[in-house]
């Protein structure tokens, strides 16, 4: 893979088999080549396998993740709210339904649900109103059993729309909890 | 009498949080309109000196003055100074009731004596003045302490023209806390950030201010001391945490935390640490905690009853009291320095205004008539609110007297300003 690498392989290996020193074994000595039997319960295995053994574990191949998956339900990651509405609508229970699935399989796995509103009114009343959006999104989640640990509920309030207008369309937009997997 | 005092603020300097050292270059721009119900007309002579003054005092002095609404400057190019008697039959007949003659001198170590006077074209007499030692960079501080001084011999309030003013700006992709002079002069940055920056609130003795950073993803409140640039994170617990209110002593701040799951307010010590003591409990939000000037009561806003509106409690527990009933949306209590008024957010026919409430009476007024306002924030001397408004797509403050009759826009051209938050008064 590296070609320098494997240069300098190649030339401590020659290095190595120019200056090294070996040790030879003198037959005539009476010396016993003791017989080894290690590992517990080893058989007619010889040496090795059972301490030497390397067990294999995969950290999360990223191709395999269905987190990963672009077309999976676990890609959708926002919720949407009605004005003045902190319910998760039952268009949405499916998508609840899959990442608390995902999660309480990957315990090991964390979220931060950010919560989201329109940018009308004060900042920080809409703050706390973004908290009831990602409250809701996390109350539906550990009904489904997913722990607290797994979970944190915040607000961004009206402070980062993702969209900018300043029609319905947009407003519906940014009435929006935000699943993060961190 | 005459006083004489050495201005020192450069160990009141701000020190930026951050890489950079400079002052931002920018400045705001003021436009006043409208005028006070009554108005005294005041003459101000340009100051008698040798050679050129850096800052023209006299002109921050007619502009703070002429800000203010309550002053009609008479015009004169006279320059009057301050040890000679002014010539009072003129400035009579000019239609001045008042005079302000000045002068100054550059000192050996560069420093500049500073001196005015006031007096009386009526009465024929002194009403007294100062001599003030400053820097350069202190001229336009000592014009607004002689702005502050006439201000008050004329109109028995407290002059706020030596107060600053804390606010964000949002301008390409980054948020600043900027503190500047009350007349958005001499910006200042304490802190910038890529992330979004809300709720600023002075200490009541102007040495800190509490905020809400996004810095880290989430809201957490600091606190940040302006001279050192030093800060400390004072609540970051699980969830959001924002909306901070300084108790008058300063020891104290009421918080808005989401740590039990919807928004509630707790009180924590300012300087951070200890276990917040939750102030009242709802099954609703209740956030935007603001303490009465005596320290006793705090205001805020609950959705309990349905919908936001302002209610009260007092500190060490009771009943919660309700104080706005109409409409339904009422959010953003503050309360006036003497604890009489109450000015607050309302949503009336999808319009934002700002709205005065006589806490005695209960007797509303609106104060505003953008539609697009919020982030009332009184004066120290209670004359006047600032709060932010948007206009031609663009975020910006303004100041108007409580009874609306004068009104002063600042605004910027290259970026937005929001929550304005007024400084107390000076040591």
């Amino acid at each position: 893979m590296n070609r320098t690498r494997t240069l300098w392989t190649l030339l401590l290996c020659a290095a190595l088999a120019g200056c090294g020193s070996s040790v030879e074994l003198d037959e005539s000595q009476d010396a016993t080549i003791e017989s080894r039997e290690t590992g517990a319960g080893a058989g007619a295995g010889g040496i090795g396998d059972s301490s030497r053994a390397v067990q294999q574990i995969d950290a999360g191949d990223q191709a395999q993740d269905p987190l990963n998956d672009p077309q999976g339900i676990l890609a959708k990651r926002s919720i949407y709210f009605a004005f003045d509405s902190f319910v998760v609508e039952d268009e949405y229970r499916p998508i609840i339904e899959a990442h608390a699935r995902y999660l309480t399989t990957n315990r090991n796995r964390r979220i931060v649900i950010q919560g989201n509103t329109d940018e009308r009114g004060s900042r920080e009343y809409n703050l706390a109103l973004g908290q009831k959006r990602a409250e809701a999104v996390r109350r539906a989640l550990a009904v489904l059993g997913v722990s607290d640990q797994q979970m944190e509920a915040v607000s961004f309030g009206e402070e980062r729309p993702r969209a900018l207008g300043n029609d319905e369309a947009s407003h519906a937009e940014n009435r929006r909890a935000d699943i993060v997997y961190q | 009498m005459n006083r004489t005092r050495v201005l020192s603020r450069c160990a009141a300097a701000f020190i930026l949080a951050g890489a950079t050292a400079w002052a931002q270059a920018q400045e705001m721009r003021l436009d006043v309109s409208g005028v006070g119900a009554t108005q005294y007309p005041i003459a101000i002579g340009s100051f008698a000196g040798e050679g050129q003054l850096p800052e023209d005092i006299a002109a921050v002095i007619r502009n703070d003055l002429a800000a203010s609404g309550l002053f009609r400057i008479i015009e004169t190019n006279a320059v009057i100074s301050d040890s000679a008697t002014p010539d009072f039959a003129t400035l009579r007949s000019q239609g001045a009731d008042s005079v302000v003659g000045g002068s100054y001198s550059r000192l050996a170590d560069g420093r500049y004596d500073v001196r005015y006077r006031l007096s009386d074209t009526v009465r024929q007499r002194s009403l007294g003045g100062e001599s003030i030692v400053a820097g350069a960079n202190d001229l336009r501080y000592a014009g607004h302490r002689a702005a502050d001084f006439i201000f008050e011999k004329l109109t028995g309030q407290k002059g706020i023209f030596s107060t600053r003013i804390a606010f964000i700006t949002r301008q390409g992709g980054r948020y600043r806390l900027k503190i500047a002079d009350w007349d958005g002069r001499n910006e200042q940055t304490s802190l910038t950030s890529p992330e979004p920056i809300i709720s600023p609130s002075w200490a009541p003795d102007g040495s800190r201010l509490a905020y809400v950073s996004f810095e880290s993803k989430k809201p957490v409140v600091y606190v940040h001391t302006l001279s050192t640039g030093q800060r400390k994170a004072v609540a970051n617990f699980k969830g959001s945490n924002s909306a901070p209110a300084w108790s008058p002593d300063g020891k104290t701040l009421a918080v808005a935390l989401t740590r039990d799951g919807l928004s509630q307010i707790y009180l924590i010590p300012s300087d951070g640490g200890g276990e917040p003591r939750r102030l009242v409990s709802s099954s609703g939000i209740d956030t935007e905690p603001f303490y009465s000037p005596d320290g006793k009561y705090i205001y805020f806003t609950s959705d309990r009853g349905g919908s936001p509106q302002i209610y009260r409690v007092a500190v060490d527990g009771g009943q919660v009291s309700r104080v706005t009933f109409e409409g339904n949306y009422n959010v953003s209590p503050r309360v006036s320095p003497d604890g009489r008024k109450l000015a607050f957010v309302t949503r009336r026919d999808g319009g934002f205004y700002i709205m005065i409430k006589d806490l005695a009476s209960g007797a509303e007024t609106r104060l505003s008539d953008g539609g697009q306002e919020e982030s009332p924030s009184f004066a120290p001397n209670g004359l006047w609110v600032m709060y932010a408004t948007r206009a031609n797509g663009r975020d910006m403050l303004m100041a108007a007297s409580v009874d609306g009759r004068v009104k002063q826009r600042m605004s910027s051209d290259t970026g937005d300003i929001r929550e304005p938050t007024w400084g107390p008064f000076g040591p």
